[in-house]
Protein backbone atom coordinates (compact mmCIF):
# COMPACT_ATOMS: atom_id res chain seq x y z
CA UNK A 1 0.00 0.00 0.00
CA UNK A 2 1.16 3.48 -1.64
CA UNK A 3 2.55 5.75 1.88
CA UNK A 4 3.32 2.21 4.04
CA UNK A 5 5.20 -0.36 2.41
CA UNK A 6 8.04 2.34 1.27
CA UNK A 7 8.24 2.14 5.38
CA UNK A 8 8.84 -1.69 6.37
CA UNK A 9 12.02 -2.16 4.06
CA UNK A 10 14.27 -4.61 6.33
CA UNK A 11 17.69 -3.68 4.71
CA UNK A 12 16.97 0.10 5.54
CA UNK A 13 15.76 -0.89 9.31
CA UNK A 14 19.62 -2.35 9.77
CA UNK A 15 20.79 0.38 8.23
CA UNK A 16 19.45 3.30 10.91
CA UNK A 17 20.24 0.44 13.13
CA UNK A 18 23.89 0.65 12.26
CA UNK A 19 23.64 4.79 12.50
CA UNK A 20 22.44 4.31 16.04
CA UNK A 21 24.79 1.97 17.18
CA UNK A 22 27.44 4.60 15.64
CA UNK A 23 26.70 7.94 17.84
CA UNK A 24 24.79 6.03 20.84
CA UNK A 25 27.86 6.27 23.83
CA UNK A 26 25.03 5.95 26.96
CA UNK A 27 23.09 4.06 29.01
CA UNK A 28 19.61 5.57 27.78
CA UNK A 29 15.97 5.08 28.19
CA UNK A 30 13.09 6.00 26.13
CA UNK A 31 9.25 5.98 26.17
CA UNK A 32 7.06 5.39 23.00
CA UNK A 33 3.86 6.50 24.49
CA UNK A 34 1.32 4.92 22.10
CA UNK A 35 0.01 1.26 22.14
CA UNK A 36 0.44 1.16 18.07
CA UNK A 37 3.62 1.91 18.30
CA UNK A 38 4.49 -0.31 20.82
CA UNK A 39 2.58 -3.00 18.88
CA UNK A 40 4.84 -2.56 15.67
CA UNK A 41 8.12 -2.78 17.84
CA UNK A 42 7.15 -5.93 19.04
CA UNK A 43 5.89 -7.18 15.77
CA UNK A 44 8.60 -6.32 13.74
CA UNK A 45 11.00 -7.37 16.44
CA UNK A 46 12.60 -4.18 16.44
CA UNK A 47 14.65 -4.02 20.26
CA UNK A 48 16.63 -6.71 18.32
CA UNK A 49 17.95 -4.14 16.30
CA UNK A 50 18.45 -1.34 19.06
CA UNK A 51 21.97 -1.53 21.02
CA UNK A 52 21.58 -2.95 24.39
CA UNK A 53 22.37 0.34 25.90
CA UNK A 54 18.96 1.56 24.79
CA UNK A 55 16.13 0.41 27.20
CA UNK A 56 12.37 0.92 25.31
CA UNK A 57 9.51 1.74 27.97
CA UNK A 58 6.18 0.88 26.77
CA UNK A 59 3.77 3.64 27.44
CA UNK A 60 0.14 4.38 28.80
CA UNK A 61 -1.02 5.44 24.91
CA UNK A 62 -3.76 2.31 24.89
CA UNK A 63 -7.28 4.12 25.70
CA UNK A 64 -8.68 1.10 26.00
CA UNK A 65 -6.46 -0.62 28.80
CA UNK A 66 -6.50 3.24 30.95
CA UNK A 67 -10.36 3.21 30.99
CA UNK A 68 -11.34 2.73 34.56
CA UNK A 69 -12.90 -0.79 35.82
CA UNK A 70 -16.32 1.40 37.03
CA UNK A 71 -16.58 2.87 33.38
CA UNK A 72 -16.44 -0.58 32.06
CA UNK A 73 -18.90 -1.68 34.99
CA UNK A 74 -21.32 0.90 34.39
CA UNK A 75 -21.48 0.47 30.43
CA UNK A 76 -22.31 -3.21 31.05
CA UNK A 77 -25.15 -2.21 33.51
CA UNK A 78 -26.73 0.02 30.98
CA UNK A 79 -26.17 -2.94 28.59
CA UNK A 80 -28.85 -4.79 30.80
CA UNK A 81 -31.60 -2.40 31.13
CA UNK A 82 -33.86 -3.53 28.57
CA UNK A 83 -34.63 0.15 26.87
CA UNK A 84 -30.91 0.85 26.28
CA UNK A 85 -28.38 -0.41 23.00
CA UNK A 86 -25.22 0.04 24.32
CA UNK A 87 -23.01 0.88 21.83
CA UNK A 88 -19.00 0.46 21.70
CA UNK A 89 -15.81 0.36 19.54
CA UNK A 90 -15.24 -3.48 18.95
CA UNK A 91 -11.75 -2.98 21.39
CA UNK A 92 -13.77 -2.33 24.32
CA UNK A 93 -15.82 -5.54 24.39
CA UNK A 94 -13.33 -7.82 25.74
CA UNK A 95 -12.03 -5.49 28.56
CA UNK A 96 -12.80 -6.80 32.03
CA UNK A 97 -14.80 -5.32 34.41
CA UNK A 98 -15.00 -6.06 38.06
CA UNK A 99 -16.79 -9.33 37.40
CA UNK A 100 -17.53 -9.38 33.30
CA UNK A 101 -16.76 -7.67 29.79
CA UNK A 102 -19.41 -6.41 27.48
CA UNK A 103 -19.18 -9.79 25.17
CA UNK A 104 -20.73 -11.52 28.12
CA UNK A 105 -23.22 -9.41 28.94
CA UNK A 106 -24.06 -9.72 25.74
CA UNK A 107 -24.21 -13.37 25.98
CA UNK A 108 -26.60 -12.83 29.14
CA UNK A 109 -28.81 -11.03 27.01
CA UNK A 110 -27.37 -7.64 27.13
CA UNK A 111 -27.84 -5.36 24.01
CA UNK A 112 -24.44 -4.48 22.76
CA UNK A 113 -23.55 -3.38 19.56
CA UNK A 114 -20.76 -2.68 17.66
CA UNK A 115 -19.85 0.19 15.61
CA UNK A 116 -16.70 0.83 13.46
CA UNK A 117 -17.22 4.61 13.31
CA UNK A 118 -19.01 7.18 16.04
CA UNK A 119 -21.35 8.38 13.56
CA UNK A 120 -22.72 4.55 12.93
CA UNK A 121 -23.95 5.09 16.66
CA UNK A 122 -25.98 8.26 15.82
CA UNK A 123 -27.43 6.40 12.60
CA UNK A 124 -28.31 3.79 15.56
CA UNK A 125 -30.36 6.18 17.36
CA UNK A 126 -32.10 7.58 14.56
CA UNK A 127 -33.14 4.31 13.43
CA UNK A 128 -34.29 2.99 17.31
CA UNK A 129 -36.54 6.35 18.19
CA UNK A 130 -38.06 4.27 21.41
CA UNK A 131 -34.82 2.76 22.75
CA UNK A 132 -32.22 5.01 24.36
CA UNK A 133 -28.79 4.67 22.51
CA UNK A 134 -25.80 4.79 24.59
CA UNK A 135 -22.39 5.23 22.80
CA UNK A 136 -19.43 4.01 24.89
CA UNK A 137 -16.67 6.93 23.40
CA UNK A 138 -13.53 6.08 24.43
CA UNK A 139 -10.11 7.49 23.11
CA UNK A 140 -7.58 9.82 23.11
CA UNK A 141 -7.11 12.77 21.21
CA UNK A 142 -7.10 10.88 18.38
CA UNK A 143 -10.58 9.72 18.56
CA UNK A 144 -12.05 12.91 20.58
CA UNK A 145 -12.78 14.88 17.19
CA UNK A 146 -14.98 12.00 16.16
CA UNK A 147 -17.14 11.58 18.96
CA UNK A 148 -17.52 15.40 19.23
CA UNK A 149 -18.34 15.44 16.11
CA UNK A 150 -21.01 12.39 16.72
CA UNK A 151 -22.72 14.46 19.56
CA UNK A 152 -23.23 17.30 17.19
CA UNK A 153 -24.74 15.70 14.31
CA UNK A 154 -27.68 13.74 17.34
CA UNK A 155 -27.81 17.40 17.78
CA UNK A 156 -28.64 18.56 14.35
CA UNK A 157 -31.18 15.32 14.22
CA UNK A 158 -32.39 17.06 17.03
CA UNK A 159 -32.32 13.23 18.65
CA UNK A 160 -33.49 12.84 22.09
CA UNK A 161 -32.46 9.05 22.65
CA UNK A 162 -28.78 9.52 21.95
CA UNK A 163 -26.74 9.55 25.03
CA UNK A 164 -22.94 9.53 25.43
CA UNK A 165 -20.48 7.10 28.44
CA UNK A 166 -17.61 9.59 27.79
CA UNK A 167 -14.14 8.26 28.89
CA UNK A 168 -11.88 9.99 27.23
CA UNK A 169 -8.02 10.88 28.03
CA UNK A 170 -5.03 12.93 27.15
CA UNK A 171 -1.81 12.07 26.72
CA UNK A 172 0.35 14.87 28.14
CA UNK A 173 -1.11 15.08 31.45
CA UNK A 174 -0.43 11.69 31.68
CA UNK A 175 3.25 11.66 30.92
CA UNK A 176 3.60 14.84 32.61
CA UNK A 177 2.64 12.97 35.82
CA UNK A 178 4.16 9.86 35.57
CA UNK A 179 7.27 12.43 34.79
CA UNK A 180 6.61 14.26 37.93
CA UNK A 181 6.41 11.83 40.15
CA UNK A 182 9.76 10.35 39.12
CA UNK A 183 8.89 6.99 39.27
CA UNK A 184 10.25 6.37 35.53
CA UNK A 185 12.90 8.40 34.73
CA UNK A 186 13.48 9.33 30.99
CA UNK A 187 16.01 10.14 28.37
CA UNK A 188 13.28 10.65 25.66
CA UNK A 189 10.02 10.88 24.37
CA UNK A 190 8.53 9.22 21.60
CA UNK A 191 5.37 11.02 20.85
CA UNK A 192 2.23 9.42 19.03
CA UNK A 193 1.69 10.50 15.83
CA UNK A 194 -1.94 10.47 15.46
CA UNK A 195 -2.14 12.27 18.81
CA UNK A 196 -0.21 14.81 17.45
CA UNK A 197 -1.77 14.88 13.67
CA UNK A 198 -4.94 16.15 15.72
CA UNK A 199 -3.14 18.43 18.35
CA UNK A 200 -0.13 19.67 16.82
CA UNK A 201 3.07 19.57 18.29
CA UNK A 202 2.67 22.83 21.12
CA UNK A 203 2.10 20.95 24.22
CA UNK A 204 5.13 18.97 24.06
CA UNK A 205 6.95 21.63 23.59
CA UNK A 206 6.04 22.61 26.98
CA UNK A 207 6.84 19.01 28.32
CA UNK A 208 10.04 19.11 26.62
CA UNK A 209 11.01 22.20 27.90
CA UNK A 210 10.04 21.62 31.47
CA UNK A 211 11.62 18.18 31.86
CA UNK A 212 14.84 19.32 29.54
CA UNK A 213 14.05 16.37 27.11
CA UNK A 214 13.84 15.22 23.86
CA UNK A 215 11.18 14.88 22.02
CA UNK A 216 10.62 13.49 18.46
CA UNK A 217 6.69 12.61 17.08
CA UNK A 218 6.70 9.35 15.71
CA UNK A 219 5.03 7.47 12.54
CA UNK A 220 3.78 4.01 13.22
CA UNK A 221 6.18 1.94 10.93
CA UNK A 222 8.93 0.16 11.28
CA UNK A 223 11.05 2.43 9.54
CA UNK A 224 9.31 5.75 11.11
CA UNK A 225 10.27 4.34 14.77
CA UNK A 226 14.01 3.40 13.75
CA UNK A 227 14.18 6.92 12.32
CA UNK A 228 12.37 8.30 15.50
CA UNK A 229 14.76 7.13 17.79
CA UNK A 230 17.60 7.67 16.04
CA UNK A 231 16.65 11.33 15.83
CA UNK A 232 16.46 10.87 19.86
CA UNK A 233 19.35 9.69 20.48
CA UNK A 234 21.16 12.50 18.22
CA UNK A 235 19.35 15.10 20.26
CA UNK A 236 20.86 12.88 23.67
CA UNK A 237 24.23 12.52 22.46
CA UNK A 238 23.99 16.25 21.36
CA UNK A 239 22.74 17.54 24.40
CA UNK A 240 19.68 19.24 22.96
CA UNK A 241 15.96 18.85 24.25
CA UNK A 242 14.49 19.89 20.89
CA UNK A 243 10.76 18.90 19.88
CA UNK A 244 10.98 17.22 16.31
CA UNK A 245 8.71 16.21 13.74
CA UNK A 246 9.75 12.67 12.05
CA UNK A 247 5.94 12.23 10.70
CA UNK A 248 5.99 15.34 9.19
CA UNK A 249 3.76 14.03 6.06
CA UNK A 250 1.04 13.94 8.73
CA UNK A 251 1.82 15.67 11.98
CA UNK A 252 2.48 19.65 11.68
CA UNK A 253 3.41 22.01 14.29
CA UNK A 254 -0.50 23.63 14.89
CA UNK A 255 -2.07 20.03 14.37
CA UNK A 256 -6.08 20.11 12.61
CA UNK A 257 -7.63 23.14 13.58
CA UNK A 258 -11.08 21.80 12.82
CA UNK A 259 -10.78 19.02 14.40
CA UNK A 260 -9.44 20.72 18.21
CA UNK A 261 -12.23 23.46 17.57
CA UNK A 262 -15.30 20.52 17.60
CA UNK A 263 -13.30 18.97 20.58
CA UNK A 264 -13.20 22.50 22.55
CA UNK A 265 -17.16 23.12 21.54
CA UNK A 266 -18.30 19.93 23.01
CA UNK A 267 -15.68 18.75 25.39
CA UNK A 268 -14.06 20.23 28.39
CA UNK A 269 -11.47 18.95 30.60
CA UNK A 270 -11.70 17.30 33.81
CA UNK A 271 -9.61 15.11 36.69
CA UNK A 272 -9.78 11.69 35.17
CA UNK A 273 -8.84 7.68 36.95
CA UNK A 274 -6.74 6.51 34.54
CA UNK A 275 -7.11 2.10 35.23
CA UNK A 276 -4.17 1.19 37.11
CA UNK A 277 -2.54 4.54 37.17
CA UNK A 278 -4.90 6.80 39.55
CA UNK A 279 -6.35 10.04 38.88
CA UNK A 280 -4.37 12.21 37.25
CA UNK A 281 -5.67 16.17 37.14
CA UNK A 282 -7.38 17.36 33.96
CA UNK A 283 -6.19 14.36 32.25
CA UNK A 284 -10.30 13.79 30.94
CA UNK A 285 -12.39 15.02 28.58
CA UNK A 286 -16.07 15.39 29.71
CA UNK A 287 -19.00 16.60 27.43
CA UNK A 288 -19.83 20.66 28.20
CA UNK A 289 -22.70 21.97 30.10
CA UNK A 290 -24.64 22.89 27.04
CA UNK A 291 -24.34 18.91 25.97
CA UNK A 292 -25.01 17.45 29.41
CA UNK A 293 -28.33 16.30 27.82
CA UNK A 294 -26.33 13.77 26.05
CA UNK A 295 -24.51 12.47 28.65
CA UNK A 296 -25.25 9.07 30.35
CA UNK A 297 -23.48 9.59 33.64
CA UNK A 298 -25.94 12.26 34.39
CA UNK A 299 -29.07 10.96 33.14
CA UNK A 300 -29.09 6.97 33.59
CA UNK A 301 -29.16 5.92 37.66
CA UNK A 302 -26.27 3.64 38.54
CA UNK A 303 -26.25 0.94 41.53
CA UNK A 304 -23.73 1.74 44.42
CA UNK A 305 -20.79 -0.59 43.40
CA UNK A 306 -17.56 -1.07 44.66
CA UNK A 307 -15.15 -1.62 41.84
CA UNK A 308 -12.88 -5.13 41.93
CA UNK A 309 -9.68 -4.95 40.71
CA UNK A 310 -8.37 -8.46 39.59
CA UNK A 311 -5.86 -10.16 41.82
CA UNK A 312 -2.13 -10.79 40.73
CA UNK A 313 -2.30 -8.43 37.98
CA UNK A 314 0.42 -5.75 37.80
CA UNK A 315 -1.30 -3.62 34.56
CA UNK A 316 -1.18 -0.40 37.07
CA UNK A 317 2.90 -1.38 36.81
CA UNK A 318 3.10 -2.46 33.24
CA UNK A 319 0.94 1.10 31.92
CA UNK A 320 3.40 3.17 33.74
CA UNK A 321 6.45 1.16 32.21
CA UNK A 322 7.77 0.62 35.31
CA UNK A 323 7.89 -3.25 34.72
CA UNK A 324 7.05 -5.12 31.08
CA UNK A 325 4.82 -8.11 31.17
CA UNK A 326 7.07 -10.90 31.04
CA UNK A 327 7.90 -9.78 35.03
CA UNK A 328 3.98 -10.40 35.29
CA UNK A 329 3.62 -13.80 37.62
CA UNK A 330 0.09 -14.23 35.71
CA UNK A 331 1.72 -13.56 32.07
CA UNK A 332 1.42 -16.68 30.27
CA UNK A 333 -0.31 -18.83 32.84
CA UNK A 334 -3.44 -17.82 34.12
CA UNK A 335 -3.78 -14.26 31.86
CA UNK A 336 -3.72 -15.10 28.17
CA UNK A 337 -5.58 -13.20 25.00
CA UNK A 338 -8.29 -15.60 25.34
CA UNK A 339 -8.85 -15.02 29.09
CA UNK A 340 -7.10 -11.76 29.77
CA UNK A 341 -6.92 -11.06 33.75
CA UNK A 342 -5.95 -7.22 33.01
CA UNK A 343 -6.88 -4.55 30.21
CA UNK A 344 -3.09 -4.77 28.99
CA UNK A 345 -4.19 -8.26 27.64
CA UNK A 346 -7.23 -7.89 25.89
CA UNK A 347 -6.02 -5.15 23.52
CA UNK A 348 -3.75 -5.67 20.26
CA UNK A 349 -2.00 -2.80 21.39
CA UNK A 350 -1.67 -3.38 25.10
CA UNK A 351 2.00 -4.29 25.88
CA UNK A 352 1.16 -7.50 27.66
CA UNK A 353 -0.95 -8.84 24.27
CA UNK A 354 1.68 -7.86 22.07
CA UNK A 355 4.44 -9.37 24.27
CA UNK A 356 2.22 -12.57 24.31
CA UNK A 357 1.97 -12.76 20.53
CA UNK A 358 4.95 -11.85 19.08
CA UNK A 359 8.00 -12.74 22.02
CA UNK A 360 6.38 -16.22 23.74
CA UNK A 361 6.67 -18.20 20.57
CA UNK A 362 10.62 -17.40 20.54
CA UNK A 363 11.21 -17.78 24.14
CA UNK B 1 -7.08 2.23 19.42
CA UNK B 2 -5.52 5.50 17.58
CA UNK B 3 -4.74 3.80 14.45
CA UNK B 4 -5.22 5.54 11.77
CA UNK B 5 -4.15 5.07 7.43
CA UNK B 6 -3.69 6.59 4.14
CA UNK B 7 -6.09 5.98 2.04
CA UNK B 8 -6.92 7.90 -1.60
CA UNK B 9 -10.15 10.17 -1.54
CA UNK B 10 -11.80 8.72 -4.97
CA UNK B 11 -14.89 11.04 -4.34
CA UNK B 12 -16.26 13.95 -2.20
CA UNK B 13 -20.27 13.75 -1.61
CA UNK B 14 -21.76 17.41 -0.72
CA UNK B 15 -25.48 16.08 -1.10
CA UNK B 16 -25.90 16.55 2.91
CA UNK B 17 -24.28 20.28 3.27
CA UNK B 18 -24.02 19.51 7.69
CA UNK B 19 -22.14 16.66 7.07
CA UNK B 20 -19.36 16.19 4.50
CA UNK B 21 -19.11 12.75 3.36
CA UNK B 22 -16.28 11.07 0.83
CA UNK B 23 -15.10 7.90 -0.54
CA UNK B 24 -11.24 6.94 0.33
CA UNK B 25 -10.18 3.93 -1.01
CA UNK B 26 -7.75 1.66 1.16
CA UNK B 27 -5.94 -0.15 -1.81
CA UNK B 28 -9.28 -1.87 -2.91
CA UNK B 29 -11.34 -1.21 -0.43
CA UNK B 30 -13.43 1.73 -0.32
CA UNK B 31 -15.01 3.33 2.69
CA UNK B 32 -17.45 6.05 3.22
CA UNK B 33 -15.72 8.68 5.46
CA UNK B 34 -16.18 12.00 6.97
CA UNK B 35 -14.15 14.98 5.60
CA UNK B 36 -15.37 17.71 7.99
CA UNK B 37 -12.14 18.02 9.39
CA UNK B 38 -9.97 18.00 6.06
CA UNK B 39 -11.87 20.62 3.83
CA UNK B 40 -8.81 21.05 1.90
CA UNK B 41 -9.19 17.87 0.76
CA UNK B 42 -9.27 17.15 -3.28
CA UNK B 43 -10.18 14.05 -5.29
CA UNK B 44 -6.80 12.19 -5.80
CA UNK B 45 -5.58 13.23 -2.11
CA UNK B 46 -4.21 10.96 0.37
CA UNK B 47 -5.96 11.43 3.85
CA UNK B 48 -5.42 9.43 7.40
CA UNK B 49 -8.16 7.98 8.32
CA UNK B 50 -9.53 7.41 11.84
CA UNK B 51 -12.70 5.70 13.03
CA UNK B 52 -14.19 7.16 9.49
CA UNK B 53 -13.07 10.59 9.92
CA UNK B 54 -10.12 11.89 7.83
CA UNK B 55 -7.78 13.35 10.48
CA UNK B 56 -5.75 15.28 7.98
CA UNK B 57 -4.68 15.15 4.45
CA UNK B 58 -1.50 13.39 3.55
CA UNK B 59 1.53 15.69 2.72
CA UNK B 60 2.83 14.53 0.13
CA UNK B 61 5.92 16.60 -0.35
CA UNK B 62 7.20 15.87 2.59
CA UNK B 63 6.30 12.01 2.68
CA UNK B 64 8.43 11.96 -0.96
CA UNK B 65 11.39 14.10 0.99
CA UNK B 66 10.97 11.39 3.70
CA UNK B 67 11.12 8.23 1.11
CA UNK B 68 13.94 9.97 -1.08
CA UNK B 69 15.96 10.42 2.31
CA UNK B 70 15.47 6.55 2.82
CA UNK B 71 16.36 5.66 -0.54
CA UNK B 72 19.61 8.31 -0.35
CA UNK B 73 20.42 6.26 3.15
CA UNK B 74 20.55 2.77 1.03
CA UNK B 75 22.19 3.68 -2.10
CA UNK B 76 25.01 5.44 0.28
CA UNK B 77 25.37 2.10 2.03
CA UNK B 78 25.64 0.21 -1.11
CA UNK B 79 28.50 1.97 -2.48
S1 LIG C 1 -0.01 -10.25 31.92
FE1 LIG C 1 -2.19 -10.15 32.42
S2 LIG C 1 -2.25 -10.20 34.64
FE2 LIG C 1 -0.15 -9.63 34.08
S3 LIG C 1 -0.15 -7.38 33.99
FE3 LIG C 1 -0.61 -8.07 31.93
S4 LIG C 1 -2.84 -8.09 31.87
FE4 LIG C 1 -2.30 -8.03 34.05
Amino acid sequence: MKYIDEYRNKELIRIISDKIRSVLTKQISIMEICGGQTHTILKYNLEEFLPAKINLIHGPGCPVCVTPIDYIDKAIELSMKDDVILVSFGDMLRVPGSEKDLLSARANGGNVRMVYSPLDSVKIASENPDTKVVFFAVGFETTAPANARAVIEADRLGLINYYMLCSHMLVPPAIEALMSNNKVKLDGLLAAGHVCTVMGLREYELLSEKFKMPVVAMGFEPLDIMNAIYMVVNQIEENRFDVENQYSRTVTREGNAHAIEIINKVFTKEDREWRGIGVIKNSGLKLRNEYSKYDALLNFDFEKKETMVIGNCIAGEILQGLNKPAQCSSFGKECKPEHPLGAPMVSSEGACAAYFRYKRSKN
Amino acid sequence: MCLAIPGKLVSIDVSNEDLKMGKVDFSGIVKDVCLDFVPEANIGDYVIVHVGFALNVLNEEEALKNIEMLNEIMSYNEQ
